[in-house]
């Protein structure tokens, strides 16, 4: 039976709603007495509360209350929101609570909720709340956090170093001292924002009968979301229903659990009326989580002819003012260097700590982008100290697909060793090398460089650990209409989740996608869930919903070979029909089968038969799934301005069997504008007393129309041999190496002048100024 | 990001309009509101009283007087963007139009709002620099005719009083067959420019330039003349030698310094693209450099 | 003090009300009209996510007030939207994965049929030049720009869907 929706490029169930205004963001909901919340925010960095009077804006038109810390329900009043991802080298494992009681720790903290019957109402009376504050001096550059006597972010904490954890495989020192050449490299990296279109929105109305809370929220991981705010209030799982809506992007900030969805629950149930707070973009940029700034320090050793023998460093990242999602990311960055290499010996020693900027959490690639730019500028490095090319050089150094799977030495962050499944990296570099026309490109610079302009290219490798446990649940249903239900924990922001897992149960369950009704993202649907991160669900809920599937499949076929007094070998599963294949082909709807399976009440059911025609899985991956690609990025540059632009750019991708390759091409695409942007446009920029400089799109470049070429694309599929369906993630992997490519591009185009960059974001300006300091200027304005 | 509350108000004729800035207290004007209302809903600008100047007829128009190209101060930049009249008789300030923001933003954003914002880097006022244009202002104590040098007098600072509206600006119309260039660089396409230059020559007999005019954007804290570089252009003819040399007094400049760029580079942008505008100009002047 | 009358036709349907000065034009789309399809992604005229037609031009609803479309019409993305299905935009659009999240989604059309009818025939460097008021930060584009240029030549040989 061939796959007639599996790896199909089946158009989007979710984009008739969405094309025609009717999508249903949290923004969108409206409920019947609803208030609206504003936020008094902290504008200091770092400052005691003294004192919070709200005297005047109470009394404001339209304001029905202004709550502060005080008038939180225990124990969310001094409970520190839980850290789900908790590490033993963390020293202090920092969270917030949900308003700020004595101290602020970044701007934009909140202080205090004002709730009135709008928003601009509420905004009126938010700026009416007086504030005393007592600023102190707040630590806004990690590099000077680390030192003992400057500011600390925390008042009463002795060192702003929360965490330190050295890691490493191998004889590191014996390699470095017996290696033929040693070349090192400092590398400044910043990522900014997740900067979803869509900022973060939560709506929560409580019944008073039934004592359910229902909270609406533009969250990726809505039963973490419950589980979190059970906890701050103390009150069952089962009184607290959490969904996730449609959904305007993630990219990972949208995946912790922020103080407002702690408020807002607690303002609803104070006043008894719903409230819906819809953050502002200025907000966005003050408290929503980033990912920013790592300073690497880095050393390779390799022999004459180009091959690794050891790689080591330090490494620093700036966690901001707590830790929400404890050291993943750095610890991410930290064991993804070594990638698709064969890399001999390493150490990385790893410091993180605490500055009175708003906290870091994964955004789209988690600490993997600057990895990889690491190792791939230390390989670019090695390819022109020995004159090499730099296709060849990372060639020699490819684990080969007969080494898999590859236990790299370290453990990965999902808690396993390290062990890369499966991939193809000399085959996946090949293959993105011919179609980005590598070959032919010294003629195609030299031509250009006839004509003044200045064209370069590079290239980027990775391999990244996709579909994170735990699990992810899908219940498959067929309901006495015939249609297949459907309902996961997995969530959505425009990845598709409700297309991709609809193509597998229809796969599996004989029905078409249309007719699958599917409830994604409601801790109400199915008990348990965790929700979209670190490219997880294709893995989790994709296998899931084979597992369903596949036994809903068995029971069909089961009982309809029952009703019509065939062998189960001889039915037939389509279009919601269940139709034997001998004799006069009798057939039976699948309604039909699950009213069956409901059974008679009082009457036994027969031997072997399960009670109703539904299957709930919850596929637990062993181990990560390791994703690998190759980017090649073409650039010119305007020497004169320091002016970038992307010309072509080609990604061999593998993640495994492709489940929509219209879905995941769609996210290579995307990813790789996230990696331009990372490359030459995105900085978060702060002064020196974590005051945040960039507050709005004006400030905050993200790519146009205008900055992203379309990207030719190719699949080189591994299978995953470690879950059913052979798949991995996809989410992340355009934009993991994009950066590296771009740079090393930028630097290929400019190499009549020899300058070199280990930094990102690269401005114009910093361009420039390499240029000049080259004697670029000099010999072009000479006299 | 909800504005402060204030009374908004249409007038339908300038002299109502006069009246209201005169007597309403803390009002601001209207215009496209592509500048203004941003400002509001970040609670930047509280203001009590939005006096609308959409309405008022004697604010729009374009017409060519004695040698001098009118426009209505409240006529919307995609107009002038598809103006016939522009693009015959000031080529510069249409190339120019085609980088203020947006589609979107040229739809509702107005000359006179522009120039009365005064921000830096904008490209419009730079274009009145250029062409020594002419501003009309009005209030409740009549017309005055004010000449651009003496309109901008700072950082987004104008010689606009309080209660004072833009109502037209005159561009004296350069000689048929006259060369310009407009060169900007923004770190995205539409952005505010980190530097630009926007040129005129007059190329006469011998191909010798008869009168240049070189303005910069971006670079300082108001449009500059580049007076040292239109000097070592008159008179000469315009090769690349002439051109290098006028561009690099760009660098004499004193310049703004912010996140988005350095005063080093921008005044290294001021020279290079002093240096591309004048070579645009000198061959649309007829000159190829 | 600070509220007017305000009479605006919206996708062809007259509407009169007193309404707060202050009010921007998105949201009398989206809360006293109820049509949800216009998004504000930032409320300061950059992202586009707010993009309506006012007498059939383009423009950022969250840079205007109500008032202001006093006597004017307006075309959001439920007004592009046919009874039945889809116009051939929005069909270009699921058909070259155009979208999603869906967020920026109704800007786009918006912008696009701006273009599209000044512009039946355009490069994909003026589609590119004309979505630069319009962010996107799932697509990466190429899918917007597929469409548009799809929906152009359908548009074109009025071949409809």
């Amino acid at each position: 039976m061939g796959a007639k929706h599996f790896g199909a490029r089946v158009k989007r169930l979710e984009d008739p709603a969405l094309l025609s205004g009717r999508g249903r963001f949290v923004d969108d909901l409206k409920l019947s007495g609803m208030l609206q919340a504003c936020f008094v925010r902290s504008p200091h960095a770092h400052a005691l509360i003294r004192g919070i009077d709200s005297g005047a804006a109470v009394t404001m038109p339209g304001v029905h209350a202004v709550l502060t810390a005080d008038d939180l329900p225990e124990p969310m009043r001094r409970m520190p929101i839980p850290m789900l991802t908790p590490n033993p080298a963390i020293a202090t494992p920092r969270t917030q609570t949900a308003l700020a009681r004595d101290e602020a720790y970044y701007v934009g903290q909140p202080i205090a909720v004002v709730i009135a019957d709008s928003r601009y109402l509420a905004e009126d009376a938010a700026a009416a709340v007086v504030v005393d504050y007592d600023v102190l001096a707040a630590a806004g550059d990690c590099r000077a956090a680390i030192q003992d006597n400057g500011p600390r972010a925390h008042s009463d904490l002795v060192s702003n170093v929360i965490a330190r954890f050295p890691l490493a495989y191998g004889d590191v020192d014996a390699a470095f001292a017996n290696a033929a050449h040693v070349f090192e490299e400092v590398l400044w990296q910043h990522r900014g924002g997740g900067m979803a279109l869509e900022t973060r929105a939560v709506l929560a109305t409580h019944d008073p009968v039934a004592d359910v809370l229902t909270v609406w929220s533009g969250t990726q991981t809505p039963h973490l979301g419950r589980g979190t705010l059970a906890d701050l209030l103390d009150r069952n799982l089962e009184s607290i229903r959490m969904i996730a809506p449609d959904v305007g992007g993630g990219f990972g900030p949208k995946a912790i659990f922020y103080p407002e969805e702690a408020v807002i629950p607690a303002a609803a149930l104070k006043l008894g009326r719903p409230v819906k707070w819809i953050e502002d973009r200025r907000e966005h940029f003050l408290c929503a989580t980033q990912e920013r700034d790592q300073y690497w320090d880095m050393a390779i050793a390799v022999d004459d002819a180009g091959k690794i023998l050891g790689v080591r460093g330090r490494m620093l990242h700036d966690s901001g003012a707590y830790v929400p999602w404890g050291i993943i990311m750095p610890y991410i960055a930290a064991v993804t260097v070594p990638g698709p290499y064969v890399v001999p010996a390493y150490r990385l020693e790893t410091v993180v700590v605490l500055t009175n900027k708003v906290p870091t959490t994964p955004v789209r690639g988690a600490g993997r982008p600057q990895a990889v730019f690491a190792m791939e500028r230390l390989v670019d490095r090695v390819a022109r100290e020995l004159s090499l090319d730099r296709a060849e050089v990372r060639r020699r150094n490819f684990i080969q697909p007969e080494q898999m799977p590859y236990a790299v030495g370290l453990l990965f962050r999902d808690g396993k060793p390290l062990v890369y499944d499966s991939g193809d990296y000399p085959k996946g570099q090949d293959e993105a090398l011919r179609l980005a026309r590598y070959e032919g490109f010294r003629e195609r610079q030299r031509a250009a460089l006839e004509q003044g302009r200045l064209i370069g290219i590079g290239i980027g490798n990775y391999v990244e650990g996709t579909g994170l446990g735990p699990f992810e649940g899908v219940t498959v249903r067929v309901l006495p209409s015939g249609k297949v239900a459907v309902a996961t924990g997995a969530t959505n922001q425009g990845q598709g989740t409700r297309t991709t897992l609809s193509q597998i149960v229809a796969e599996q369950a004989g029905r078409r996608t249309e007719d699958i009704v599917m409830t994604i993202g409601d801790t109400g649907a199915i008990a348990q869930g965790v929700g979209a991160f670190a490219s997880r669900q294709a893995v989790n809920a994709g296998c899931s919903a084979q597992l369903a599937g596949e036994a809903v499949r068995k029971q069909i076929v089961a009982l309809a070979a029952r009703a019509l007094g065939v062998n189960e070998n001889d039915i037939d599963l389509d279009d919601g029909q269940a139709t034997a294949t001998t004799g006069n082909k009798p057939t039976i709807p699948f309604g039909e089968l699950a009213r069956l399976a409901q059974g008679i009440p009082g009457v036994s059911l027969p031997a072997g038969q399960a009670a109703g025609l539904e299957h709930t899985a919850y596929y637990t991956p062993p181990q990560a799934a390791y994703c690998s690609g190759t980017h090649v990025a073409e650039v010119e540059v305007d020497h004169m301005t320091g002016g970038v632009k992307v010309l072509n750019y080609t990604v061999a991708h593998d993640s495994g069997r492709v489940i929509n390759p219209l879905i995941v091409d769609g996210q290579v695409q995307g990813g790789v504008a996230h990696g331009i942007g990372n490359a030459l446009l995105e900085w978060m920029q702060y002064d020196d007393n974590a005051q945040p400089l960039t507050t709005t799109f004006a400030d905050y470049l993200l790519p146009m129309a205008t900055d992203v070429p379309t990207c030719v694309i190719a699949h080189v599929e591994t299978v995953n041999p470690l879950n059913p369906l052979g798949v991995k993630g996809a989410g992340e992997g355009g934009t993991i190496p994009a950066p590296a490519a771009i740079i090393a591009a930028i630097e290929d185009a400019l190499s009549p002048f020899n300058v070199h960059f280990a930094e990102t974001p690269l401005t114009p300006e910093r361009i420039v100024a390499a240029l000049r300091a080259a004697g670029a200027y000099e010999r072009l304005f000479a006299a | 990001m909800k504005p402060a509350p204030f009374d908004y108000h249409a007038p339908r004729q300038l002299t109502e309009a006069a009246e209201l800035l005169a007597t309403l207290p803390n009002a601001k004007i209207l215009a496209g509101g592509q500048s203004l209302v941003p400002m509001m809903n970040f609670r930047y600008v509280i203001v009590d009283h939005l006096v609308d100047l959409g309405h008022i007829d004697d604010l729009r128009g374009i017409a060519v007087i004695d040698g001098r190209l009118r426009i209505g101060a409240m006529m919307r930049q995609r107009d002038l963007e598809t103006s016939p009249e522009i693009a015959r008789h000031c080529p510069l300030l249409a190339e120019a139009l085609r980088h203020v923001g947006h589609r979107q933003t040229r739809n509702r954003g107005t000359i006179g709002g522009s120039l009365a914002h005064a921000d830096p880097a904008a490209e419009l006022p730079a274009v009145c620099a250029a062409y020594d244009a002419v501003l009309h202002l009005a209030s409740i104590r009549g017309l005055r005719s004010v000449p651009f040098r003496e309109f901008s007098l700072g950082f987004m600072t104008t010689a606009l009083a309080p209660d004072e509206m833009i109502a037209a600006i005159e561009l004296p119309i350069w000689r048929l067959g006259h060369g310009h260039g407009f060169h900007e660089f923004a770190r995205r396409h539409g952005d505010f420019a980190l530097a630009g230059a926007a040129a005129l020559l007059d190329i006469g007999a011998g191909n010798v330039v008869r009168r240049a005019a070189l303005s910069l954007f971006g670079v300082a804290e108001q449009p500059v003349r580049v007076d040292a570089a239109e000097a070592a252009l008159t008179g000469k003819a315009p090769d690349s030698r002439v051109i290098h040399d006028a561009a690099a007094a760009a660098w004499l400049i004193e310049p703004i310094s912010d996140i988005h760029a350095g005063g080093d580079y921008r005044r290294h942008l001021a020279q290079v693209l002093s240096a591309r505008a004048l070579v645009d100009a000198a061959r649309r002047g007829g000159v190829e450099v | 003090m600070g509220k007017q009358a305000t009479r605006i036709t919206v996708n062809g349907k007259s509407h009169a009300r007193v309404v707060e000065s202050r009010l921007t034009l998105a949201d009398f789309l989206r809360h006293e009209l109820g049509l949800t399809g216009t998004h504000l992604g930032c409320e300061h005229g950059v992202c586009g996510a707010c993009t309506v037609l006012l007498d059939g031009r383009t423009a950022r609803a969250c840079l205007m007030f109500a008032v202001q479309a006093n006597g004017s019409e307006v075309t959001t993305v439920e007004g592009l939207t046919p009874d039945d299905g889809l116009s051939v935009l929005q069909q270009a659009f699921m058909d070259n994965h155009g979208l999603q999240c869906g967020f920026c989604t109704p800007g786009m059309l918006i912008t696009l049929t701006e273009l599209l009818r000044d512009n039946p025939d355009p490069t994909e460097h003026d589609v590119r030049d004309a979505l630069t008021g319009n962010l996107c930060r799932c697509t990466g584009y190429a899918g917007i720009v597929k469409a548009a240029l799809d929906a152009a030549q359908r548009l074109r040989s009025g071949s409809g869907a």
